[in-house]
């Protein structure tokens, strides 16, 4: 088939399929643009080489404290709650994989939003014929995340091995199921943070408070009680986002119960941070006019 | 000297404008802060007696003194900002005028730890008062007196490692990294994620040849009276040993920079 009968052969189809083919779904133009995104923010990445390794670096040896933390901790007691060490280290390395990948995905571009309303180039990424929430919040994806992430797996796979888990595929995918919804929760919630500056202008203390908020995502879920807990359960729901998925993998799960609560807490989170971030755009009140 | 003083005011002045960056940093470090206290909490419910020395109030008091000595003496964003001097050429007038650019910043590490200390004082107080039956006042006077001395020195040799790294600057473009390198090994042997006695006593011990307890552990430690007598006052000493090499570095490594520099944009 020729250039010329392929034209035709669309005519023939009529109009509407016509307007059909020139303008892609949604889904293969976002798809493209994504695929885009991700070709400037991996030759950024190489540009700075010994920059790109050192982050790793440095990440890789938070996760090391933490898991050393437990360590000794365990020196000193048998359990925390019914939790045992190398359950514990099971969630803390469930917890740095959801962490990571969130990471990779998402991170700098929530930072990045205080920045772009600060300086007015928000401007430029409203007046774009894409959604804007799409593009501020996937614009640079974060390379050295991934190779952390896969650390995380690492641990997980040896915690497994040393609890001797077998875990059914029902299980596995169930985990893989609630550690995505676990992201979500990350994202939104995060989103809501960075979007307070719309209203503050500046807005420092996002990431620093991004992490004290996530800190307590990879401690046991038991350690925790009475207002604390039903607040970082059910208003801030970062106790739910790595504990269950770990029990669900580790044969801790008693009950449906909590993996139905965090099914609900995802979409809550991610239905307020959307509503938070619509009334949020619009107080926008660009920097540069 | 006098003009110090003004660079302190100066400091106070711009550094309470961040307020409520500070009170917001303030509340969102209790959160970790509750966690961990719940975490002990729980094991200690689950045998009761004391673990590495620590009774169940100690342990909670010295986790709300590390809370306490890192507002005091933390450096919060003073080695960022160097290093921006630094890589934008800032610090160039200093070179010309007759004012001493670790000086000058040493006094505005100090504003900031003031103008953060008033903004956290009454949210940390209302905290601590929160876990007040298992809050612990210093053993003797004695101890308070060594406590408020070795605090300050806390804050110097804060200071002055902070300094030396941010000197990384005149050579590398991006010091970050470098600093949570560090910042990390400070958070784990410095006592700050848990007090040294949990340690096996092998590491504690080879801990304390390096600077890092006595930014962190070794106050909050006079305070509770785990050291005292002899080894108060050689702790002491090493103390500001430390203090006085960190600042013997950061003047080392300013005058190595100095060598390097280029003046970009000055």
């Amino acid at each position: 088939m020729n250039r010329k009968s392929k034209v035709e052969s669309r005519e023939q189809a009529g109009p509407g399929a016509g307007t059909l083919a020139a303008r892609p779904s949604t889904l293969v133009r976002y798809g493209g643009i994504y695929g885009t995104l991700w070709k400037t923010s991996v030759t950024r990445e190489m540009s700075f080489k010994g920059n790109f390794i050192l982050w790793i670096v440095v990440e890789l040896l938070w996760f090391a404290m933490q898991l050393c933390f437990i360590g000794v901790l365990y020196l000193h007691t048998n359990s925390i709650g019914t939790w045992t060490q190398w359950q514990v280290v099971l969630l803390v390395g469930a917890s740095s994989f959801i962490q990571q990948t969130y990471q990779a995905f998402f991170l700098t571009n929530c930072v990045n939003v205080s920045e772009l309303v600060r300086t007015g180039k928000m401007d430029f990424l409203l007046m774009l014929p894409i959604n804007t929430r799409f593009l501020i919040s996937l614009r640079q994806v974060d390379l050295g995340a991934f190779v952390n992430a896969t650390f995380a797996i690492a641990v997980m796979f040896y915690a497994a091995a040393k609890l001797n888990l077998h875990p059914t595929a029902v299980q596995f995918l169930g985990f893989l199921a609630l550690c995505a919804v676990g992201i979500l929760i990350h994202y939104s919630l995060m989103f809501m943070l960075a979007a307070i500056s719309f209203w503050t202008v500046r807005a420092q203390g996002i990431v620093w408070g991004y992490y004290n908020l996530f800190n307590i995502a990879r401690m046991p879920d038991e350690a925790f009680r009475g207002v604390f807990k039903v607040v970082f359960t059910f208003v801030l729901p970062v106790l739910l986002v790595s504990n269950v998925p770990t029990r669900v993998l580790a044969d801790k799960l008693q009950s449906p119960v909590l993996w139905l609560v965090l099914l609900g807490m995802g979409a809550v989170c991610a239905l307020v941070s959307e509503w938070f971030w619509r009334i949020s755009v619009r107080r926008y009140t660009s920097a540069s006019t | 000297m006098k003009k110090y003083w003004h660079v302190i005011g100066i400091g106070i002045q711009n550094n309470l404008t961040y307020r409520v960056n500070y009170l917001t940093r303030t509340l969102f470090s209790f959160i970790p802060l509750f966690a961990m206290l719940s975490l002990w909490r729980t094991i200690y419910g689950g045998q009761g007696a004391a673990i590495a020395g620590y009774t169940l109030a100690q342990m909670i008091s010295y986790y709300l003194l590390v809370a306490v000595v890192d507002v005091l003496t933390a450096v919060n964003e003073d080695d960022w900002q160097i290093a921006a001097d630094i890589r934008e050429g800032n610090i160039s007038q200093f070179l010309l005028k007759p004012v001493d650019y670790l000086w000058f910043r040493l006094g505005l590490f100090f504003s900031g730890r003031i103008a953060f200390t008033v903004v956290a004082l009454v949210p940390l107080a209302i905290f601590i008062a929160c876990f007040g039956r298992y809050f612990v006042l210093p053993v003797n006077g004695i101890a308070c007196l060594a406590f408020l001395v070795s605090l300050v020195l806390t804050a110097l040799l804060q200071f002055f490692i902070s300094y030396a790294m941010a000197m990384l600057a005149f050579w590398v473009l991006e010091v970050s990294t470098f600093i949570f390198i560090l910042f990390a090994f400070e958070y784990i042997a410095s006592g700050h994620m848990f007090p040294l006695d949990v340690l096996p006593p092998a590491l504690k011990h080879a801990l304390f040849f390096t600077p890092f307890p006595y930014q962190m552990y070794f106050p909050v430690s006079l305070y509770m009276g785990k050291i005292a007598g002899a080894d108060l006052w050689q702790g002491m000493l090493v103390q500001a040993g430390w203090v006085v090499l960190a600042y013997v570095f950061a003047r080392f490594m300013w005058n190595r920079g100095i060598r390097h520099y280029g003046a970009f944009g000055g």
